[in-house]
């Protein structure tokens, strides 16, 4: 509570305060801030995996972890899905994101929107949907299947339950990072360039090869990062899937260890090598990142001509809808017909259409009303809170305006390296004992959602702010205005798509999120996500149907709403800066 | 350091002293409280409250049903139902009170070895009804009072008829070891889930570990809650089920589910589910008056009528065309072993199982 409020008091721009600079003292607030959010979890869970019951040291934890062969099972699965999912979401989205961005494809802005659309639905809730569709006897496309072919009723195609399958709804659900940062990458690219290239003779393979893809290498590698971070620690989709097929992921692994009885110290030693290896790989990005940063949207520069596909681009246009059957239409169909059917894997009829399951979850479900105001609120509050941090820390860092600024951004971006379920445990061991006993309020998930959320808000804004060129600023200065002014005048209508952005993107996220939410919910302060875990657990498809539809309906008129919200600056897509 | 840690072993083992005088001293301290029933103050009281938390391992959809026709019956107090499984509303209850968190009134569990830790712990509040001072079976409550059976489940195997030929219909737990079963079993989880965790026990008891040993080679699909397989062979996920509740299956049978129910020759699991009121209850006259109202003749004829379930009140008959509770070979329960045995079940089952 202490902590929010100290966020949002001293946080507040120094708006009007002509003269005196506030950037240092408020940017040792944020510092003081990051510092109990970041730093107060990972103690614990440091001091957890290294001390032992009477408080010794001892490396007893990792000796049991690492000679136990149930934690090495899970270690080569997490490895195995986690590689397999960054390399699949590269192949699939990095083609799409250049249709998108650089070609005459046919309806690019649906495409778009569709990919939107993957990105908002909840990985877990992919995950059932695709039990739906996918379980190998039950599943509606294996019944098709065995309907068209005549295969006997122990056949299938498909299996779901399985290491494949896993990777398979995991890729689903986040390819679409991927997409983002290689459409805006391109979208940024000045077509000068490669005009400059093919007026100087190369022909559009050499300017691929040396110009373009070079350009978008960057975001390329950072998207296979990020897929591969979502993999490995993603907790529902191998918490539906892969627990039924009889294997655990690390994050399943760390999450049954909480189960009664708890082991808090083995969960602990199991998240250590996680968070140490999350690190290597943000490390070794930023090495091959390095010398590779470039602002290139300054001053003018002219809009990057698409490229003519001719006859291909319908070609190209229906691979892209094929693509998005996979994430989008198929699981949102089965999960409209188990809204609707007494049997989730029957396809219903006008005969057979039966509203029991809405009418159950919104008016016997005891738990629906609460579940529904809870997420809500939390996703709203942590857009907000999280927004104005990431953005106050981004302008630290990006205009470097005070000493310090390196450390404000490896703080915003350490929890990167925290899988939600080991920050849940963290979170869990710092607030449930004085002086800040948080555990069963909504400030423990508001401050893990914000401590969650913040790398990717950050990552976005400062993104905005390194493509608005310090010169626009400069120039103002120049033509007399304050710091604050042209802060006021230039910056912030440059970024407001971008704070728009990442407002919804982290409202988005709030209400996906389950790892988290997963350790520290009460009976009191359950989410929606855990509400559809719980119902998961029990088999109850229809309910899971009903809500999961409501929960996308709600997300997509916060997201219009959010996008209605007037001022200058354009729409938001899919973009962080416009 | 970490000390916050409350297992049922430390329940037993951590103060050596005080458990070992605790059967004694119960046995002749705590007379059960005596019965009461519905009076106008109660019901005054409880309406005061508005609402009451009832923590329940039972069928969520059921649960939810059986708590909206209180609910009509007492207007102006709201049920807010908690479900899930026995062991994971054990662990919820645990991890609320570690952190001082009295959120629970009432609690329906699985596993009659919970309220042995509970009473244990000093948490429950004896209370008798008039309906269970009269017309419980004196193995269907305790002495104390602290506690009573709210309903009785099996676990049962249970097999889908179209994907199951009349030939291959299971008999017994042995009949599923059969290599041609790979693939096509489910089962539930005992660490989720109370009633699994007192099958697996009892199938332990009958048959050793060596039979789950054998099963796990079968690529059975693992799913959490015992409600759940009879839900999976409904829908033909699996052919049959290795456990789950037998009440569930046999409700999808009466609405027309091709599945049949198979009471294991070895003898089906019984669990005896308790209902237990909490001392630190937020809401404890709402909470007394939903315990009493579910041990009246009304609320078990009510839990019959939605759910199907066999009930201890010697007066509510079981649901038109259920077999005779006489006529079941049960693998009875022993709370006592399992309070001691369930975390060293639960680690057994998943280096078995590897989930």
């Amino acid at each position: 509570m202490t902590d929010v409020s100290i966020a949002a008091s001293d946080t507040l721009p120094p708006r009007r305060r002509h003269g005196i600079d506030l950037s240092q003292p408020i940017m040792l607030a944020a510092a003081a801030l990051l510092v109990v959010l970041i730093v107060l979890p990972i103690a614990w869970i440091v001091a957890y995996a290294f001390l032992d019951k009477s408080g010794a040291l001892t490396l007893g934890n990792f000796a049991k972890l690492f000679t136990d062969p149930s934690f090495l099972d899970p270690l080569i699965a997490t490895a195995t899905i986690a590689t397999s999912v960054g390399c699949l979401c590269c192949l699939i989205a990095a083609p799409m994101g250049w249709l998108v961005a650089r070609s005459d494809m046919p309806a690019r802005n649906l495409v778009r929107t569709l990919v939107m659309a993957s990105f908002v639905t909840p990985p877990f809730l992919g995950a059932i949907a695709w039990e739906l569709l996918a379980a190998p006897n039950s599943g509606l496309l294996n019944q098709a299947w065995r309907g068209l072919t005549g295969a006997s009723a122990d056949e299938h195609i498909f299996n779901i339950y399985s290491l494949g399958g896993v990777v398979f709804v995991i890729t689903c659900y986040t390819f679409p990072y991927v997409f983002v940062l290689v459409a805006n990458a391109l979208d940024r690219i000045p077509g000068e360039l490669e005009d400059a290239s093919a007026m100087l003779g190369a022909t559009s393979a050499t300017t691929a090869r040396r110009i373009t893809i070079p350009m978008v290498l960057p975001a390329i590698i950072a998207g296979a990062l990020i897929a591969f971070l979502q993999a490995l620690n993603l907790f529902g989709s191998p918490a539906i899937l892969a627990i039924p097929a009889g294997f655990h992921t690390l994050t399943t692994k760390i999450w049954s260890l909480f189960q009664f009885p708890p082991k808090p110290e083995l969960a602990a030693a199991a998240a250590l090598p996680l968070l140490v290896l999350t690190v290597v790989l943000l490390r070794a990005q930023k090495a091959v990142l390095g010398r590779r940063s470039y602002a290139v949207v300054g001053g003018k520069y002219g809009a990057p001509r698409p490229v003519p596909l001719g006859a291909f681009r319908w070609v190209a246009l229906a691979g892209c809808l094929f693509m998005l059957l996979m994430p989008v239409f198929l699981p949102y169909a089965a999960l409209l017909n188990a809204a609707f059917s007494k049997i989730p894997t029957r396809l219903v009829t006008w005969d057979t259409l039966s509203w029991q399951n809405v009418y159950f979850t919104f008016f016997e479900l005891s738990q629906t009303g609460h579940v529904l105001k809870n997420t809500f609120l939390l996703g709203a509050l942590s857009a907000t809170l999280g927004t104005l941090l990431a953005l106050i820390i981004a302008y630290l860092v990006a205009r470097q305006s005070v000493r310090g600024h390196k450390i404000l951004g490896f703080l915003a971006t350490a929890p990167i390296a925290m899988p939600g379920i080991v920050l849940g445990v963290g979170l869990f061991l710092a607030y449930t004992r004085p002086p800040l006993v948080l555990y069963g309020t909504l400030w423990i998930l508001l401050i893990a959602y914000i401590t969650i959320e913040l790398p990717a808000a950050y990552q976005q804004l400062q993104s905005a702010f390194h493509a608005v060129h310090p010169e626009l600023e400069e120039a103002s200065r120049i033509l007399g205005a304050t710091r604050l002014r042209s802060l006021r005048d230039i910056t912030a209508p440059l970024l407001r798509t971008g704070v728009i952005a990442t407002w919804c993107f982290i409202f988005v996220a709030v209400v996906r999120e389950l790892s988290a939410a997963v350790i520290l919910f009460t009976s009191d302060t359950k989410v929606l996500s855990v509400l559809i875990f719980d119902l998961k657990e029990s088999g109850d498809l229809g309910a899971i149907a009903v809500l999961g539809l409501s929960m996308l309906a709600l997300t997509t008129i916060v997201i219009a709403l959010a996008n209605s919200i007037p001022g200058r600056g354009g729409d938001i897509r899919l973009r962080e800066n416009g | 350091m970490p000390k916050r840690t409350v297992t049922r072993r430390t329940v037993l083992t951590g103060a050596p002293a005080a458990v070992a005088s605790l059967p004694f001293a119960t046995r002749v301290l705590s007379a059960a409280p005596p019965a009461a029933g519905i009076t106008p103050d109660l019901i005054a009281a409880a309406k005061k409250e508005g609402r009451v938390h009832w923590y329940t391992a039972m069928d969520l959809t059921m649960s939810e049903v059986y708590a909206r026709a209180f609910e009509a019956k007492f207007p102006g107090i709201t049920v807010k139902v908690e479900r899930s499984g026995g062991e994971r509303v054990f662990s919820r209850i645990a991890q609320e009170y570690s952190s001082k968190i009295y959120n629970v009134d009432m609690v329906n569990t699985t596993d009659s070895a919970h309220t042995l830790a509970w009473r244990n712990n000093g948490w429950l509040e004896p209370y008798v009804t008039d309906d269970v001072a009269q017309h419980w079976p004196i193995e269907h409550k305790n002495s104390e009072g602290y506690s009573a059976t709210h309903r009785i489940v099996f676990s049962i195997i249970g097999y889908n008829t179209g994907l199951v030929k009349p030939a291959d219909i299971p008999k017994s737990y042995t009949d599923l070891l059969d290599p041609k079963w790979t693939g096509k079993l489910v089962k539930a989880h005992p660490a989720y889930s109370g009633a699994t965790l007192t099958a697996t026990h009892a199938i332990v008891r009958a048959l050793g570990w060596e039979y789950f040993e054998k099963i796990a080679k079968l690529k059975v699909l693992q799913v959490q809650s015992g409600v759940d397989p009879p839900k999976k062979i409904a829908l033909g996920e699996r052919a049959a089920m290795i456990d789950g509740a037998d009440y569930l299956l046999l409700a999808a049978m009466d609405k027309g589910a091709p599945v049949e129910a198979v009471y294991a020759a070895e003898g089906a699991p019984i669990i005896n589910s308790p209902n237990v009121l909490f001392k630190a209850a937020p809401n404890p006259n709402a909470a007394r008056l939903l315990l009493t109202w579910m041990f009246s003749g009304e609320g078990q004829k009510t839990l019959v009528d939605i759910s199907g379930l066999y009930v201890p009140h010697k007066q509510v008959p079981a649901k038109a065309g259920r077999r005779p509770l006489a006529s079941i070979k049960i693998l009875a329960e022993d709370p006592e072993a399992m309070l001691i045995e369930a975390d060293a079940i639960k680690e057994k089952y998943s280096s078995i199982f590897k989930v």
